[in-house]
């Protein structure tokens, strides 16, 4: 099986306290990995490994054919993050900043409209800046933009934090129907996950490292997202 | 790298004048800087004439710290920086795309800037090429030394100290060579081929092909 991330004793250190500590990981095309842990496990560091933007300080870190250790840029804009933080510019209107994204990743965007009507902002609502948005219609807006990117591995930081059940649903939905298209999701959450969205895999992490790792939880069913 | 620097010089611009930071604060404060100073010396016109240029150079290097400060403030809400990473944007159109953002914010507040001083000090310009050369290039310098400077400083508790005092002393070429430049061109003496203007086009460009090629590395420390 092709590897789309590949993790051996990965060693991530900030400052001088070691936040990876000899990771192991590896998955390939169509998985949906729950990675678990108690708070300070190193969740969203492993995340943020994964999309490369932290420093590989030992070991071997691959990510969709791309070495992390040489080229740490070469495969961000192949990945999704979505975390606590969307990454929106405040003074930019909903659909100024699913423009921008779409434009900084090359993707098309026609798909802005479709995006942002798929997670609810419509009509004045797209029109309005993020400024004046609550906390849950600022992380549909970044769910819009992912959505409309369509990235080929997505790393999913607490995502369903601050949503409504329907935006939830259209999450899942749309991890689901990526998946069935070939994409690869990692995603941690503390809250049992509902609904349409089951993990493939659940990989529990402590101290930095890979504890347990349980496969074939339940396939996904395919879904297409109406974009 | 051109297409990023379109793009983020357009999102920026956007932002900042929407904000409207530039016209409500930092215009003010280059102004009140301009009077404050010529109080401070002396406000006969024979003096006030001569010392024009050096106190409207002074002006824009104050005001430029809070223009790039802005500029590299933009990405640190909501980590919109760690944005640009994932979404690949290249650190050399960051960088360029941010410089012109500056510049053109400098540039419009340096013509207004202008208007003043002509009206408060009555200089008699005599040679406008030179003056507005000088001025794309001393600004050229100042944004681009500024962008850099303040993203290094971003990473540091103390940035809005630290800025101040590694920018200064950086762009003090600057302000020497746009200064003696303009009094150049307030006299009878101007001329393109104002040593001071060559200098002004050589800091410039070394510091725009600096900031295109380390300013990935500067992001990513």
């Amino acid at each position: 099986m092709q590897s789309l991330v590949s993790f051996k004793k990965v060693i991530v250190v900030s400052g001088n306290f070691p936040i990876l500590t000899g990771l192991d990981f590896e998955t390939g095309p169509g998985e949906v990995v729950l990675v678990k842990g108690r708070n300070g496990a190193g969740k969203t560091s492993f995340l943020r490994a994964v999309a490369g933007l932290l420093r590989i300080t030992k070991g071997s870190a691959l990510v969709l054919g791309v070495d992390l250790i040489s080229n740490p840029a070469d495969a961000r804009h192949r990945v999704g993050l979505l975390g606590h933080e969307t990454f929106l510019y405040e003074d930019l209107t909903a659909k100024e900043n699913v423009t921008f994204v779409l434009k900084a990743t090359r993707s098309n965007i026609s798909k802005v409209d479709a995006a942002l009507s798929a997670v609810g902002l419509t009509g004045r609502l797209s029109d309005l800046r993020v400024s004046s948005m609550s906390a849950g219609q600022r992380k549909k807006v970044a769910l819009a933009a992912l959505l409309a990117r369509e990235p080929e591995l997505w790393l999913l930081d607490e995502p369903h934090a601050a949503l409504d059940s329907w935006t939830r649903e259209v999450l899942d939905t749309a991890i689901n129907s990526s998946v069935a298209n070939g994409a690869t999701v990692l995603l941690v959450s503390h809250e049992p996950l509902h609904g349409s969205l089951m993990p493939t895999r659940v990989v529990e992490l402590a101290g930095g490292k890979v504890i347990t790792d349980t496969r074939d939880i339940k396939p996904v069913v395919a879904e297409k997202v109406p974009l | 790298m051109w297409r990023d620097a379109l793009l983020m010089a357009g999102k920026d611009l956007r932002i900042e004048f929407r904000s409207k930071v530039t016209l409500n604060q930092i215009l003010p404060f280059a102004f009140v800087t301009l009077i404050v100073f010529a109080f401070a010396l002396d406000t006969s016109p024979g003096t006030l004439q001569k010392v024009a240029p050096g106190l409207f150079w002074l002006a824009v290097l104050f005001s430029s710290i809070f223009s790039v400060d802005r500029a590299v403030a933009i990405e640190t809400n909501d980590n919109a920086g760690d944005g640009l990473a994932v979404y690949g944007v290249d650190s050399g159109g960051i960088f360029l795309g941010k410089v012109t953002s500056v510049f053109v914010q400098l540039f419009l507040l340096e013509a207004v800037l202008l208007v003043g001083v002509v009206i408060l000090y009555g200089p008699a310009i005599d040679g406008w090429p030179l003056v507005l050369l000088s001025a794309f290039f001393a600004t050229v310098g100042i944004s681009a030394a500024g962008v850099m400077y303040s993203q290094l400083a971003s990473g540091s508790r103390a940035k809005q100290t630290l800025l101040p005092l590694l920018l200064i002393p950086v762009t003090s070429p600057v302000l020497l060579a746009a200064t003696k430049s303009w009094q150049d061109a307030f006299s009878s003496t101007a001329s393109l081929g104002d040593p001071w203007l060559r200098l002004l086009i050589v800091f410039s460009v070394v510091y725009l092909a600096l900031g295109a090629v380390f300013y990935g590395s500067i992001l990513e420390a």
